[in-house]
């Protein structure tokens, strides 16, 4: 007779202890029913709301974009000025940052600083950001442009950074060997080497903003999150329906826009 | 005697190539400076002249952080750290769906099911959580469900379009091999396409974990439970010592976060 088993099974791949095993999935077991207990969902409201979440149901199906239109254009109008230019001026500032912080071609000193200020611009999220620039600057789009700028240097510098250290060494020394100086080097030899990939990005990058427009509305930075917010404050889901419709639309414009540009600039 | 079209310097560009890109860039700083004049019509010029003031006052009352607040915000950094996983869970459970249905070669209907599947995901994708728990509060009240479904909502986007890239590009030489057995559309998937998925899937996963970790942190500013709760209510009554003390734990667990979904993701691939 073989002694060979009938049915093969796939074996564990990463945890091979069985003890493992056992003891990772007891432990997600009962994290998982304490984490459920604590969600506490209170029926009575979720049965009341439920009419009200098949009204919005009804909003989305049947948006209502002629009631609030002025709103809705001016916040519309908000978001993609907004957008633009916090995208312009967050380029204009993180390229010399970027160039600070990649470590091949900037001193120590200028290397750390250009870090650290990414990482500052990295670690906090748009919306705390703008948190405090309406408190600083005050309600409106300026607030939401300087929350905007403020995170695309983050985004930016990091990976046009990475980007100059990962260039083609050869080229740098070739320019230097000509006796070219420091600019010209970063003229003739690195420009052209990231200049694909930075413009790809910033059109990345334009896409995330007007994403991201939207949402710093809600505590107070303008554009079009004030307006949805309001909307929904009122309970016009109709009207939340159609602005909802519309931020879906753009964001399909600019990525495909975007991403067609990159094709046809690359 | 010299050729006409020859000359002393090096140029890049063509005349006429130069010309475009010039116009390019000229269209470019116009278009922004248009959009600077509309956006700033109705800014108060005064507010941003006193913003330095106002930014030393805010930074004065700031420092130093309340340490004596910490034990309170024990409680609200589970419920945040239980949101962003449950969230990212209802996430997994609704994207895997999606993902197969989107990818062009597992998808059963190429003509109604897969742009049906990429609407979903192009819907999530553009719609912040914050937006989405913000509807969901005020369909279903405030507290942590609506936070967990928000953060779910919005990973459904996410991790389906990475998935269903990566069930794209998988080898067709073992699918083939499986085929070849006689195996049936199930059997296909799991024992060809899911074992190559799984790393990408679960790097995927743990990334969006990581995601969402930040942004449920900032979830209760819209009344969905947290951190971003006492944020709320700091910010409320201007407790700025109470609101540095926050900040300083959100940054702590991202910190934190992100490097264990490093970790995880050097692991798994």
């Amino acid at each position: 007779m073989n002694g060979y088993p009938a049915t093969w099974k796939r074996p564990p791949q990463i945890f091979t202890h069985r003890g493992w095993r056992i003891g990772l999935q007891t432990g997600f077991a009962v994290w998982l029913v304490l984490a459920l207990a604590t969600l506490d969902p209170n029926w009575a409201r979720i049965v009341e709301g439920w009419e009200r979440g098949l009204r919005f149901a009804g909003g989305f199906l049947q948006p209502d974009f002629t009631s609030r239109w002025s709103d809705i254009s001016k916040g519309l109008v908000e978001s993609l000025t907004m957008t633009l230019t916090s995208t312009v001026a967050g380029i204009v500032i993180s390229v010399p940052i970027g160039v600070g912080a990649a470590r091949n071609i900037a001193p120590r000193a200028v290397y750390l600083v250009c870090r650290s200020i990414i990482a500052l611009s990295r670690a906090l999220q748009e919306i705390i950001i703008a948190i405090f620039f309406v408190a600083m600057f005050g309600f409106g789009p300026f607030a939401g442009f300087l929350t905007l700028s403020f995170a695309t240097i983050g985004f930016l510098s990091k990976l046009l950074a990475e980007d100059i250290e990962d260039i083609d060494e050869a080229q740098a020394e070739a320019i230097r060997a000509t006796g070219a100086s420091w600019l010209q080097m970063i003229n003739y030899a690195i420009q052209p080497q990231v200049m694909p990939r930075l413009i790809g990005l910033s059109l990345y990058r334009l896409d995330i903003n007007f994403r991201e427009s939207a949402v710093i509305g809600i505590v107070g930075a303008g554009g079009i999150g004030a307006t949805l917010n309001t909307a929904i404050d009122r309970y016009e889901y109709d009207s939340a329906g159609a602005i909802l419709l519309l931020i879906i639309a753009l964001v399909m414009v600019t990525e495909y826009g975007s991403s067609y540009l990159r094709k046809f600039l690359q | 005697m010299t050729d006409a079209s020859h000359r002393d310097t090096w140029r890049r560009h063509t005349q006429r190539q130069g010309l475009t890109i010039w116009l390019a860039w000229l269209g470019l700083v116009a278009l922004t400076v248009w959009c600077w004049q509309i956006m700033t019509r109705d800014t108060i010029w005064f507010f941003v002249t006193d913003a330095p003031t106002q930014a030393a006052d805010i930074g004065s009352r700031m420092w130093p952080p309340r340490l004596s607040y910490l034990p309170e915000l024990l409680w609200p950094l589970w419920d945040t750290l239980n949101m962003a996983t449950l969230g990212t869970m209802l996430g997994i459970l609704m994207a895997v769906p999606v993902a197969f249905l989107a990818a062009r070669n597992t998808t059963p209907s190429a003509l109604v099911l897969r742009p049906a599947a990429l609407f979903v995901i192009v819907a999530s994708r553009s719609i912040n959580s914050l937006i989405w728990a913000l509807l969901l509060v005020a369909i279903m009240g405030p507290g942590l469900l609506a936070g967990v479904i928000a953060i779910g909502l919005r990973s459904v986007g996410f991790i389906g379009k990475l998935l269903y890239e990566a069930i794209e590009e998988v080898d067709s030489v073992p699918v083939e091999a499986v085929i070849a057995t006689g195996a049936g559309r199930a059997q296909v998937l799991d024992y060809a396409i899911v074992p190559q998925v799984l790393p990408a899937f679960w790097g995927i996963s743990v990334f969006r974990w990581d995601i969402n970790i930040r942004e449920s942190a900032i979830l209760g500013l819209v009344g969905a439970g947290g951190l971003g709760l006492k944020l709320q209510s700091s910010l409320n009554v201007l407790a700025w010592p109470q609101v540095t003390m926050i900040l300083l734990v959100i940054l702590a667990t991202v910190v934190v976060s992100e490097w264990v979904s490093a970790r995880v993701r050097k692991a798994i691939i």
